[in-house]
Protein backbone atom coordinates (compact mmCIF):
# COMPACT_ATOMS: atom_id res chain seq x y z
CA UNK A 1 0.00 0.00 0.00
CA UNK A 2 1.59 3.66 -1.40
CA UNK A 3 0.35 6.54 1.10
CA UNK A 4 1.02 9.70 0.70
CA UNK A 5 1.38 12.02 3.74
CA UNK A 6 -0.73 15.25 3.73
CA UNK A 7 -0.78 18.16 5.85
CA UNK A 8 -3.71 20.78 6.99
CA UNK A 9 -3.65 24.10 8.49
CA UNK A 10 -5.77 25.88 10.83
CA UNK A 11 -5.80 29.42 11.04
CA UNK A 12 -7.82 29.36 13.96
CA UNK A 13 -5.88 30.12 17.84
CA UNK A 14 -6.38 26.39 19.67
CA UNK A 15 -6.59 27.46 22.93
CA UNK A 16 -4.63 24.76 25.48
CA UNK A 17 -5.35 23.04 28.94
CA UNK A 18 -2.11 25.69 29.88
CA UNK A 19 -3.98 28.79 29.31
CA UNK A 20 -1.60 29.32 26.50
CA UNK A 21 -2.48 29.96 22.59
CA UNK A 22 -1.56 28.27 19.44
CA UNK A 23 -2.23 30.95 17.38
CA UNK A 24 -2.29 28.89 14.19
CA UNK A 25 -1.29 25.74 13.83
CA UNK A 26 -0.75 22.30 11.02
CA UNK A 27 -1.52 19.09 11.34
CA UNK A 28 0.43 16.33 9.34
CA UNK A 29 -1.83 12.97 8.58
CA UNK A 30 -2.66 9.95 6.13
CA UNK A 31 -6.02 8.42 5.08
CA UNK A 32 -5.92 4.79 4.31
CA UNK A 33 -9.14 3.44 2.47
CA UNK A 34 -11.97 5.54 1.32
CA UNK A 35 -14.80 7.36 3.82
CA UNK A 36 -18.16 5.91 2.53
CA UNK A 37 -20.98 7.43 1.69
CA UNK A 38 -22.65 8.13 4.93
CA UNK A 39 -19.60 8.86 6.22
CA UNK A 40 -19.76 6.35 8.82
CA UNK A 41 -16.66 4.04 8.46
CA UNK A 42 -13.98 6.85 9.89
CA UNK A 43 -11.57 5.16 12.19
CA UNK A 44 -9.08 7.69 13.97
CA UNK A 45 -5.82 6.35 14.81
CA UNK A 46 -3.82 7.95 17.74
CA UNK A 47 0.02 7.30 18.23
CA UNK A 48 2.21 6.80 21.14
CA UNK A 49 5.37 8.45 22.13
CA UNK A 50 7.54 8.16 19.15
CA UNK A 51 5.77 7.50 16.34
CA UNK A 52 3.66 9.74 13.61
CA UNK A 53 1.06 9.86 11.18
CA UNK A 54 2.68 6.87 9.50
CA UNK A 55 0.42 3.98 10.59
CA UNK A 56 0.45 2.08 7.54
CA UNK A 57 1.60 1.48 3.99
CA UNK A 58 5.24 2.78 2.35
CA UNK A 59 5.50 6.27 0.64
CA UNK A 60 6.56 5.80 -3.20
CA UNK A 61 9.93 7.93 -2.89
CA UNK A 62 10.59 5.27 0.26
CA UNK A 63 9.46 1.87 -0.04
CA UNK A 64 11.38 1.01 3.27
CA UNK A 65 9.94 3.25 5.68
CA UNK A 66 6.67 1.08 6.69
CA UNK A 67 4.10 2.51 8.95
CA UNK A 68 4.63 1.99 12.50
CA UNK A 69 1.53 0.01 12.64
CA UNK A 70 1.41 -1.39 9.61
CA UNK A 71 0.51 -4.90 10.66
CA UNK A 72 -2.70 -4.46 12.04
CA UNK A 73 -4.24 -1.61 9.16
CA UNK A 74 -4.23 -1.86 6.06
CA UNK A 75 -6.25 -4.41 3.38
CA UNK A 76 -7.29 -7.76 5.10
CA UNK A 77 -5.60 -6.37 8.26
CA UNK A 78 -7.09 -6.44 11.38
CA UNK A 79 -8.22 -2.46 11.38
CA UNK A 80 -9.49 -3.48 7.20
CA UNK A 81 -8.92 -0.63 4.70
CA UNK A 82 -11.17 -2.70 2.50
CA UNK A 83 -13.90 -1.72 5.06
CA UNK A 84 -13.06 1.31 6.91
CA UNK A 85 -11.70 4.85 6.25
CA UNK A 86 -8.87 5.02 8.32
CA UNK A 87 -6.90 8.38 9.65
CA UNK A 88 -3.78 8.27 11.36
CA UNK A 89 -2.55 11.79 12.67
CA UNK A 90 1.02 13.24 14.24
CA UNK A 91 -0.11 15.44 17.37
CA UNK A 92 1.13 18.93 17.89
CA UNK A 93 4.23 19.24 19.69
CA UNK A 94 5.93 16.17 17.87
CA UNK A 95 8.66 16.86 15.95
CA UNK A 96 6.85 14.13 12.57
CA UNK A 97 5.24 17.63 10.66
CA UNK A 98 2.59 18.76 12.59
CA UNK A 99 3.28 21.77 14.46
CA UNK A 100 6.10 21.61 17.72
CA UNK A 101 8.94 22.85 19.11
CA UNK A 102 10.99 22.84 15.86
CA UNK A 103 8.18 24.65 13.64
CA UNK A 104 8.49 28.72 13.15
CA UNK A 105 7.12 30.75 15.46
CA UNK A 106 5.15 33.08 13.70
CA UNK A 107 5.68 35.63 16.15
CA UNK A 108 9.69 35.80 15.82
CA UNK A 109 10.15 34.29 12.39
CA UNK A 110 12.68 31.66 14.49
CA UNK A 111 11.58 28.12 15.66
CA UNK A 112 9.48 27.59 18.24
CA UNK A 113 11.90 25.63 20.77
CA UNK A 114 11.97 26.11 24.33
CA UNK A 115 8.47 28.34 23.52
CA UNK A 116 6.40 25.93 22.17
CA UNK A 117 3.89 25.50 24.68
CA UNK A 118 2.89 22.70 27.09
CA UNK A 119 0.11 20.53 25.51
CA UNK A 120 -1.47 17.98 27.13
CA UNK A 121 -3.87 14.89 25.89
CA UNK A 122 -6.95 16.90 25.67
CA UNK A 123 -5.33 19.75 23.72
CA UNK A 124 -4.20 16.85 21.39
CA UNK A 125 -7.93 15.49 20.99
CA UNK A 126 -9.26 19.28 20.69
CA UNK A 127 -6.71 19.81 17.49
CA UNK A 128 -7.61 16.08 16.18
CA UNK A 129 -11.36 17.29 16.22
CA UNK A 130 -10.47 20.36 13.95
CA UNK A 131 -8.52 17.34 11.79
CA UNK A 132 -12.06 15.53 12.09
CA UNK A 133 -14.07 18.49 11.05
CA UNK A 134 -11.83 19.21 8.17
CA UNK A 135 -12.38 15.82 6.78
CA UNK A 136 -16.06 15.89 7.71
CA UNK A 137 -16.60 13.19 10.02
CA UNK A 138 -19.12 14.29 12.25
CA UNK A 139 -18.58 10.81 14.37
CA UNK A 140 -16.27 8.43 14.30
CA UNK A 141 -16.93 4.24 13.88
CA UNK A 142 -13.50 4.18 16.50
CA UNK A 143 -10.73 6.46 17.86
CA UNK A 144 -7.74 3.62 18.67
CA UNK A 145 -4.56 3.88 20.08
CA UNK A 146 -2.12 2.17 22.48
CA UNK A 147 0.13 3.11 25.08
CA UNK A 148 -0.31 7.57 25.04
CA UNK A 149 -2.26 6.57 21.83
CA UNK A 150 -4.62 5.07 24.17
CA UNK A 151 -5.00 8.14 26.64
CA UNK A 152 -6.19 9.88 23.19
CA UNK A 153 -9.06 7.25 22.88
CA UNK A 154 -10.30 7.56 26.28
CA UNK A 155 -10.17 11.22 25.79
CA UNK A 156 -11.93 11.52 22.63
CA UNK A 157 -14.83 9.54 24.80
CA UNK A 158 -14.96 12.04 27.29
CA UNK A 159 -14.06 15.39 25.14
CA UNK A 160 -16.65 14.39 22.02
CA UNK A 161 -18.81 12.03 23.80
CA UNK A 162 -21.21 11.96 20.52
CA UNK A 163 -18.32 11.88 17.97
CA UNK A 164 -17.50 8.34 18.94
CA UNK A 165 -19.20 5.01 18.62
CA UNK A 166 -15.64 2.96 20.02
CA UNK A 167 -12.95 3.55 21.87
CA UNK A 168 -10.62 1.01 21.48
CA UNK A 169 -7.68 1.30 23.99
CA UNK A 170 -5.10 -0.91 24.38
CA UNK A 171 -1.83 -1.25 26.85
CA UNK A 172 -3.43 1.91 28.48
CA UNK A 173 -3.51 3.55 32.10
CA UNK A 174 -5.76 6.46 33.40
CA UNK A 175 -3.25 8.08 35.10
CA UNK A 176 0.29 7.56 35.62
CA UNK A 177 2.06 6.24 38.92
CA UNK A 178 4.75 7.81 40.66
CA UNK A 179 7.00 5.78 39.37
CA UNK A 180 5.82 6.41 35.85
CA UNK A 181 6.37 10.06 35.83
CA UNK A 182 9.74 9.45 37.88
CA UNK A 183 11.17 7.74 34.97
CA UNK A 184 10.18 10.25 32.87
CA UNK A 185 11.83 13.14 34.89
CA UNK A 186 15.23 10.98 34.82
CA UNK A 187 14.74 10.86 31.24
CA UNK A 188 13.77 14.67 31.27
CA UNK A 189 16.52 15.42 33.43
CA UNK A 190 18.81 13.66 31.28
CA UNK A 191 17.90 16.12 28.53
CA UNK A 192 17.88 19.27 30.05
CA UNK A 193 21.38 18.77 31.62
CA UNK A 194 23.26 17.84 28.44
CA UNK A 195 25.17 20.78 27.87
CA UNK A 196 24.07 21.22 24.28
CA UNK A 197 20.32 21.90 25.44
CA UNK A 198 20.84 25.17 25.99
CA UNK A 199 17.55 25.69 27.77
CA UNK A 200 16.06 24.46 24.72
CA UNK A 201 17.33 27.08 22.49
CA UNK A 202 20.03 24.61 20.70
CA UNK A 203 18.76 24.87 17.65
CA UNK A 204 20.13 28.37 16.79
CA UNK A 205 23.43 27.71 18.21
CA UNK A 206 23.66 24.66 15.79
CA UNK A 207 23.69 21.92 18.07
CA UNK A 208 21.49 18.92 19.26
CA UNK A 209 21.73 17.76 23.08
CA UNK A 210 21.72 14.04 21.92
CA UNK A 211 23.53 12.19 24.66
CA UNK A 212 20.54 13.36 26.83
CA UNK A 213 17.95 12.14 24.43
CA UNK A 214 20.00 9.22 23.99
CA UNK A 215 19.91 8.42 27.70
CA UNK A 216 15.89 9.21 27.90
CA UNK A 217 15.44 6.80 25.12
CA UNK A 218 17.80 3.94 27.03
CA UNK A 219 15.61 4.49 30.15
CA UNK A 220 12.46 4.28 27.98
CA UNK A 221 13.00 1.10 26.47
CA UNK A 222 13.94 -0.41 29.89
CA UNK A 223 10.12 0.37 30.45
CA UNK A 224 8.98 -0.84 27.40
CA UNK A 225 10.27 -4.76 27.50
CA UNK A 226 9.33 -6.92 30.89
CA UNK A 227 11.85 -8.47 32.47
CA UNK A 228 11.90 -11.86 30.96
CA UNK A 229 11.12 -10.88 27.77
CA UNK A 230 14.77 -8.93 27.81
CA UNK A 231 16.51 -11.99 29.57
CA UNK A 232 15.39 -13.78 26.63
CA UNK A 233 16.42 -11.66 24.12
CA UNK A 234 19.57 -10.54 25.55
CA UNK A 235 20.41 -12.91 28.69
CA UNK A 236 23.82 -12.18 29.83
CA UNK A 237 25.71 -13.10 26.11
CA UNK A 238 28.64 -11.00 26.12
CA UNK A 239 29.28 -8.81 22.91
CA UNK A 240 33.12 -10.00 23.30
CA UNK A 241 35.09 -13.08 23.97
CA UNK A 242 35.51 -12.04 27.36
CA UNK A 243 35.11 -9.28 29.91
CA UNK A 244 36.56 -6.51 29.20
CA UNK A 245 37.22 -5.00 32.84
CA UNK A 246 36.44 -1.70 31.07
CA UNK A 247 33.52 0.64 30.15
CA UNK A 248 33.45 -0.41 26.70
CA UNK A 249 30.32 -2.71 26.15
CA UNK A 250 30.59 -5.91 27.25
CA UNK A 251 27.07 -7.33 27.91
CA UNK A 252 24.81 -7.68 24.34
CA UNK A 253 22.34 -5.81 26.45
CA UNK A 254 24.50 -2.74 26.83
CA UNK A 255 24.81 -2.55 22.71
CA UNK A 256 21.32 -2.92 22.40
CA UNK A 257 20.56 -0.22 24.66
CA UNK A 258 23.42 2.09 22.86
CA UNK A 259 21.85 1.18 19.75
CA UNK A 260 18.53 2.17 20.54
CA UNK A 261 19.85 5.45 21.93
CA UNK A 262 21.60 6.33 19.02
CA UNK A 263 19.38 5.61 16.32
CA UNK A 264 16.10 7.41 18.81
CA UNK A 265 18.56 10.61 19.32
CA UNK A 266 19.31 10.54 15.29
CA UNK A 267 15.90 11.95 14.26
CA UNK A 268 13.64 13.03 17.47
CA UNK A 269 13.54 16.36 19.02
CA UNK A 270 14.27 16.74 22.70
CA UNK A 271 11.78 19.23 23.21
CA UNK A 272 9.33 17.48 22.15
CA UNK A 273 10.53 14.62 24.39
CA UNK A 274 10.22 17.15 27.01
CA UNK A 275 6.30 17.55 25.94
CA UNK A 276 5.50 14.40 25.04
CA UNK A 277 6.24 12.62 28.67
CA UNK A 278 4.59 15.87 30.58
CA UNK A 279 1.50 15.11 28.98
CA UNK A 280 1.98 11.67 29.68
CA UNK A 281 2.32 12.79 33.27
CA UNK A 282 -0.74 15.37 33.46
CA UNK A 283 -3.02 12.83 32.05
CA UNK A 284 -5.59 12.35 34.88
CA UNK A 285 -9.25 12.08 33.85
CA UNK A 286 -10.38 11.47 37.02
CA UNK A 287 -8.41 14.42 38.69
CA UNK A 288 -11.38 17.18 37.95
CA UNK A 289 -13.40 14.86 40.02
CA UNK A 290 -12.19 14.54 43.40
CA UNK A 291 -10.37 11.34 41.96
CA UNK A 292 -13.14 9.24 40.74
CA UNK A 293 -12.60 7.77 37.89
CA UNK A 294 -16.22 6.55 37.75
CA UNK A 295 -17.49 10.05 37.79
CA UNK A 296 -15.05 11.25 35.30
CA UNK A 297 -16.62 8.62 32.78
CA UNK A 298 -20.02 9.49 33.42
CA UNK A 299 -20.41 11.70 30.34
CA UNK A 300 -19.00 8.55 28.05
CA UNK A 301 -21.14 7.31 25.37
CA UNK A 302 -19.26 5.15 23.16
CA UNK A 303 -18.68 1.49 23.38
CA UNK A 304 -15.68 0.07 24.57
CA UNK A 305 -12.97 -2.73 23.89
CA UNK A 306 -10.28 -2.00 26.53
CA UNK A 307 -6.93 -4.78 25.71
CA UNK A 308 -4.03 -5.24 28.33
CA UNK A 309 -0.74 -7.67 28.62
CA UNK A 310 0.10 -9.43 31.53
CA UNK A 311 3.95 -8.68 31.32
CA UNK A 312 3.41 -4.52 31.08
CA UNK A 313 5.04 -3.50 33.66
CA UNK A 314 5.02 -0.06 32.61
CA UNK A 315 1.11 0.16 32.17
CA UNK A 316 0.25 -2.94 34.00
CA UNK A 317 -3.19 -4.98 33.96
CA UNK A 318 -4.42 -3.99 36.86
CA UNK A 319 -4.38 -0.23 35.33
CA UNK A 320 -6.74 -1.46 32.57
CA UNK A 321 -9.19 -3.07 35.02
CA UNK A 322 -9.27 0.97 36.76
CA UNK A 323 -10.56 2.04 33.46
CA UNK A 324 -12.56 -1.21 33.59
CA UNK A 325 -14.34 -0.55 36.76
CA UNK A 326 -15.25 3.11 35.89
CA UNK A 327 -16.69 1.56 32.62
CA UNK A 328 -18.73 -0.93 34.51
CA UNK A 329 -19.88 1.45 36.48
CA UNK A 330 -21.38 3.74 34.11
CA UNK A 331 -22.82 0.74 32.24
CA UNK A 332 -20.85 0.91 29.03
CA UNK A 333 -20.82 -1.68 26.60
CA UNK A 334 -17.43 -2.80 26.92
CA UNK A 335 -15.39 -5.97 26.21
CA UNK A 336 -11.62 -6.17 28.07
CA UNK A 337 -9.20 -8.53 26.63
CA UNK A 338 -5.83 -9.63 29.33
CA UNK A 339 -3.39 -10.74 26.90
CA UNK A 340 -0.84 -13.44 28.41
CA UNK A 341 1.88 -11.63 26.27
CA UNK A 342 5.44 -12.32 27.27
CA UNK A 343 6.93 -8.86 25.70
CA UNK A 344 5.88 -6.37 28.30
CA UNK A 345 4.26 -2.80 27.05
CA UNK A 346 5.91 -3.41 23.13
CA UNK A 347 3.17 -6.37 23.53
CA UNK A 348 0.60 -3.93 22.03
CA UNK A 349 3.03 -3.13 18.70
CA UNK A 350 3.15 -6.91 17.70
CA UNK A 351 1.35 -9.37 16.24
CA UNK A 352 -0.34 -12.29 18.39
CA UNK A 353 -3.87 -14.22 17.08
CA UNK A 354 -5.35 -13.90 20.18
CA UNK A 355 -5.00 -10.19 20.28
CA UNK A 356 -5.16 -9.27 16.56
CA UNK A 357 -8.35 -11.93 16.47
CA UNK A 358 -9.84 -9.90 18.66
CA UNK A 359 -9.16 -6.90 17.13
CA UNK A 360 -10.31 -8.57 13.82
CA UNK A 361 -13.89 -9.60 15.14
CA UNK A 362 -14.44 -6.39 16.69
CA UNK A 363 -14.46 -3.98 13.91
CA UNK A 364 -16.17 -6.64 11.77
CA UNK A 365 -18.83 -6.14 14.60
CA UNK A 366 -18.53 -2.44 13.61
CA UNK A 367 -21.83 -1.85 11.62
CA UNK A 368 -21.32 1.32 9.31
CA UNK B 1 -36.80 -28.15 28.51
CA UNK B 2 -33.17 -26.89 28.43
CA UNK B 3 -30.60 -25.18 30.94
CA UNK B 4 -30.66 -22.18 28.57
CA UNK B 5 -34.76 -22.45 28.42
CA UNK B 6 -34.74 -22.59 32.57
CA UNK B 7 -32.14 -19.39 33.14
CA UNK B 8 -34.37 -17.36 30.53
CA UNK B 9 -37.49 -17.94 32.13
CA UNK B 10 -35.87 -16.92 35.72
CA UNK B 11 -34.46 -13.84 34.19
CA UNK B 12 -36.72 -10.99 34.30
CA UNK B 13 -37.32 -8.92 31.09
CA UNK B 14 -34.77 -6.00 30.64
CA UNK B 15 -32.48 -7.34 33.76
CA UNK B 16 -28.75 -7.04 34.08
CA UNK B 17 -27.69 -10.14 34.24
CA UNK B 18 -23.40 -10.88 34.90
CA UNK B 19 -23.05 -15.02 32.95
CA UNK B 20 -19.53 -15.97 34.99
CA UNK B 21 -17.57 -18.68 32.77
CA UNK B 22 -19.68 -17.83 30.08
CA UNK B 23 -18.07 -19.89 27.40
CA UNK B 24 -18.43 -18.32 23.76
CA UNK B 25 -21.45 -16.24 25.04
CA UNK B 26 -24.27 -17.65 23.50
CA UNK B 27 -26.27 -17.61 26.80
CA UNK B 28 -25.90 -13.86 27.03
CA UNK B 29 -26.56 -13.71 23.34
CA UNK B 30 -29.97 -15.40 24.16
CA UNK B 31 -30.81 -13.48 27.08
CA UNK B 32 -30.49 -10.48 25.13
CA UNK B 33 -32.74 -11.64 22.16
CA UNK B 34 -35.31 -13.44 24.39
CA UNK B 35 -35.27 -10.86 27.44
CA UNK B 36 -33.79 -8.21 26.00
CA UNK B 37 -31.39 -8.81 29.27
CA UNK B 38 -28.02 -6.78 29.10
CA UNK B 39 -25.05 -7.85 30.59
CA UNK B 40 -21.81 -8.92 30.60
CA UNK B 41 -19.91 -12.16 31.03
CA UNK B 42 -16.56 -13.17 32.33
CA UNK B 43 -14.48 -15.80 31.17
CA UNK B 44 -10.30 -16.69 31.23
CA UNK B 45 -9.88 -18.89 28.16
CA UNK B 46 -8.37 -16.98 25.35
CA UNK B 47 -10.31 -18.99 22.18
CA UNK B 48 -14.07 -18.80 24.24
CA UNK B 49 -12.88 -14.92 24.99
CA UNK B 50 -12.49 -14.43 20.96
CA UNK B 51 -15.95 -16.17 20.38
CA UNK B 52 -17.78 -13.90 22.67
CA UNK B 53 -16.39 -10.99 20.69
CA UNK B 54 -17.05 -12.61 17.31
CA UNK B 55 -21.08 -12.99 18.96
CA UNK B 56 -20.85 -9.17 19.83
CA UNK B 57 -21.13 -10.39 23.61
CA UNK B 58 -19.78 -8.12 26.27
CA UNK B 59 -16.73 -10.53 27.80
CA UNK B 60 -14.33 -9.58 30.66
CA UNK B 61 -11.35 -11.52 30.56
CA UNK B 62 -10.66 -12.67 34.14
CA UNK B 63 -10.25 -15.38 36.65
CA UNK B 64 -13.08 -15.81 38.70
CA UNK B 65 -10.84 -17.42 41.55
CA UNK B 66 -9.85 -13.41 41.85
CA UNK B 67 -12.54 -12.62 42.97
CA UNK B 68 -15.77 -9.62 41.65
CA UNK B 69 -13.97 -6.23 43.01
CA UNK B 70 -14.37 -4.67 39.62
CA UNK B 71 -18.24 -5.14 40.35
CA UNK B 72 -19.85 -3.09 42.30
CA UNK B 73 -22.44 -4.33 45.01
CA UNK B 74 -25.89 -4.70 43.94
CA UNK B 75 -24.88 -4.11 40.10
CA UNK B 76 -26.94 -6.68 38.85
CA UNK B 77 -30.21 -8.54 38.72
CA UNK B 78 -28.67 -11.67 38.43
CA UNK B 79 -25.74 -13.69 38.37
CA UNK B 80 -25.33 -16.64 36.41
CA UNK B 81 -22.60 -19.38 36.90
CA UNK B 82 -23.60 -21.99 34.59
CA UNK B 83 -21.75 -25.26 34.73
CA UNK B 84 -18.81 -23.82 36.36
CA UNK B 85 -19.10 -24.33 39.81
CA UNK B 86 -17.43 -27.50 39.58
CA UNK B 87 -14.43 -25.95 37.97
CA UNK B 88 -13.82 -23.46 41.00
CA UNK B 89 -11.42 -23.87 43.75
CA UNK B 90 -13.04 -21.72 46.19
CA UNK B 91 -16.60 -21.78 45.61
CA UNK B 92 -17.34 -19.91 49.27
CA UNK B 93 -16.28 -16.82 48.53
CA UNK B 94 -17.69 -16.82 45.19
CA UNK B 95 -21.34 -17.50 45.73
CA UNK B 96 -20.66 -14.93 48.48
CA UNK B 97 -19.44 -12.39 45.98
CA UNK B 98 -22.06 -13.42 43.37
CA UNK B 99 -24.74 -12.29 45.49
CA UNK B 100 -22.73 -9.13 47.04
CA UNK B 101 -22.97 -8.09 43.30
CA UNK B 102 -26.11 -9.24 41.69
CA UNK B 103 -29.69 -9.65 43.70
CA UNK B 104 -30.11 -12.94 42.72
CA UNK B 105 -27.82 -16.10 41.41
CA UNK B 106 -28.61 -18.83 39.00
CA UNK B 107 -26.29 -21.81 40.03
CA UNK B 108 -26.36 -25.01 37.46
CA UNK B 109 -23.70 -28.05 37.88
CA UNK B 110 -23.94 -32.12 37.32
CA UNK B 111 -25.23 -33.70 39.63
CA UNK B 112 -22.55 -36.41 41.10
CA UNK B 113 -25.23 -38.08 42.82
CA UNK B 114 -26.58 -39.35 39.63
CA UNK B 115 -27.58 -42.69 39.43
CA UNK B 116 -25.07 -43.39 36.63
CA UNK B 117 -22.62 -41.62 38.46
CA UNK B 118 -23.51 -43.91 41.40
CA UNK B 119 -22.96 -46.66 39.31
CA UNK B 120 -19.85 -45.79 37.83
CA UNK B 121 -18.14 -45.51 41.38
CA UNK B 122 -20.23 -48.49 43.27
CA UNK B 123 -19.83 -51.37 40.34
CA UNK B 124 -17.35 -49.69 37.92
CA UNK B 125 -15.36 -48.88 40.61
CA UNK B 126 -13.87 -46.22 38.47
CA UNK B 127 -15.30 -41.90 38.41
CA UNK B 128 -17.86 -41.14 36.35
CA UNK B 129 -17.35 -40.61 32.67
CA UNK B 130 -20.35 -39.38 31.45
CA UNK B 131 -22.29 -36.49 28.42
CA UNK B 132 -22.54 -33.79 31.32
CA UNK B 133 -18.50 -34.72 32.96
CA UNK B 134 -17.16 -35.98 29.96
CA UNK B 135 -13.65 -36.29 31.18
CA UNK B 136 -10.94 -38.27 32.44
CA UNK B 137 -10.51 -37.98 36.12
CA UNK B 138 -6.65 -36.27 35.47
CA UNK B 139 -7.87 -34.51 32.56
CA UNK B 140 -10.73 -32.73 34.06
CA UNK B 141 -11.17 -28.90 34.99
CA UNK B 142 -13.62 -29.91 37.60
CA UNK B 143 -12.07 -29.71 41.14
CA UNK B 144 -15.05 -29.86 43.24
CA UNK B 145 -17.79 -32.23 42.70
CA UNK B 146 -21.17 -32.21 44.50
CA UNK B 147 -24.55 -33.06 44.75
CA UNK B 148 -27.78 -31.49 45.30
CA UNK B 149 -27.48 -32.56 49.01
CA UNK B 150 -24.08 -31.21 49.02
CA UNK B 151 -24.89 -27.92 47.41
CA UNK B 152 -27.95 -26.92 49.82
CA UNK B 153 -26.33 -27.92 52.67
CA UNK B 154 -23.43 -25.12 51.35
CA UNK B 155 -26.45 -22.84 50.79
CA UNK B 156 -27.64 -23.30 54.26
CA UNK B 157 -24.31 -22.77 55.88
CA UNK B 158 -23.66 -19.44 53.77
CA UNK B 159 -27.35 -18.63 54.30
CA UNK B 160 -28.70 -18.64 51.03
CA UNK B 161 -32.36 -19.11 50.18
CA UNK B 162 -32.54 -21.53 47.28
CA UNK B 163 -35.81 -19.57 45.61
CA UNK B 164 -36.47 -22.56 42.80
CA UNK B 165 -34.75 -25.55 41.87
CA UNK B 166 -34.78 -27.27 38.47
CA UNK B 167 -33.10 -30.82 38.05
CA UNK B 168 -32.79 -32.11 34.49
CA UNK B 169 -31.85 -35.55 32.58
CA UNK B 170 -31.59 -35.59 29.44
CA UNK B 171 -33.93 -32.06 28.54
CA UNK B 172 -36.62 -33.36 30.31
CA UNK B 173 -37.40 -32.24 34.41
CA UNK B 174 -37.17 -34.66 36.69
CA UNK B 175 -39.27 -34.21 40.07
CA UNK B 176 -39.14 -37.51 41.52
CA UNK B 177 -36.00 -38.31 43.37
CA UNK B 178 -34.21 -35.61 41.43
CA UNK B 179 -30.91 -36.11 43.57
CA UNK B 180 -30.88 -39.40 42.20
CA UNK B 181 -32.33 -39.52 39.00
CA UNK B 182 -31.49 -35.75 37.68
CA UNK B 183 -27.76 -35.04 36.03
CA UNK B 184 -27.91 -31.67 35.83
CA UNK B 185 -29.03 -29.11 38.72
CA UNK B 186 -30.24 -25.23 38.36
CA UNK B 187 -30.97 -23.34 41.49
CA UNK B 188 -31.93 -19.75 41.40
CA UNK B 189 -30.73 -18.36 44.85
CA UNK B 190 -30.79 -15.01 46.88
CA UNK B 191 -29.15 -14.17 50.10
Amino acid sequence: MIVTPQKVRFAEPLSLSSGAVLPEFEIAYETYGELNAARSNAVLVCHALNASHHVAGTYANDPGNLGWWDNMVGPGKPLDTNRFFVIGNNYIGSCFGSTGPTSINPASGKPWGADFPVVTVEDWVAAQARLADHLGIERFAAVMGGSLGAMQALQWSLSFPARVRNSIVIAATPRLSAQNIAFNEVARQAIMTDPDFHGGHYYEKGVLPVRGLRIARMIGHITYLSDDAMMEKFGRVLRRVTPGFDFNVDFEIESYLRHQGDKFSSYFDANTYLRITKALDYYDPAAAYGGDLSAAFARAQADFLVVSFTSDWRFSSARSREIVRALLDNRRVLSYLEIDAPQGHDAFLLDDARYFGALRAYFGNIAL
Amino acid sequence: MTERETIARWVSLGARVLDLGCGDGALLKHLWQTRQAPGYGVEIDDAKVLECIRNDVNVLQMDLEDGLSVFQDGSFECVILSETLQAIHRQEPLLREMLRVGREAIVSFPNFGYWRARIQIALGGHMPVSKELPYQWYDTPNVHHCTLVDFEALCAKLGLRVLERVVLRDGNPVAVMPNLLGSLAIYRVSA
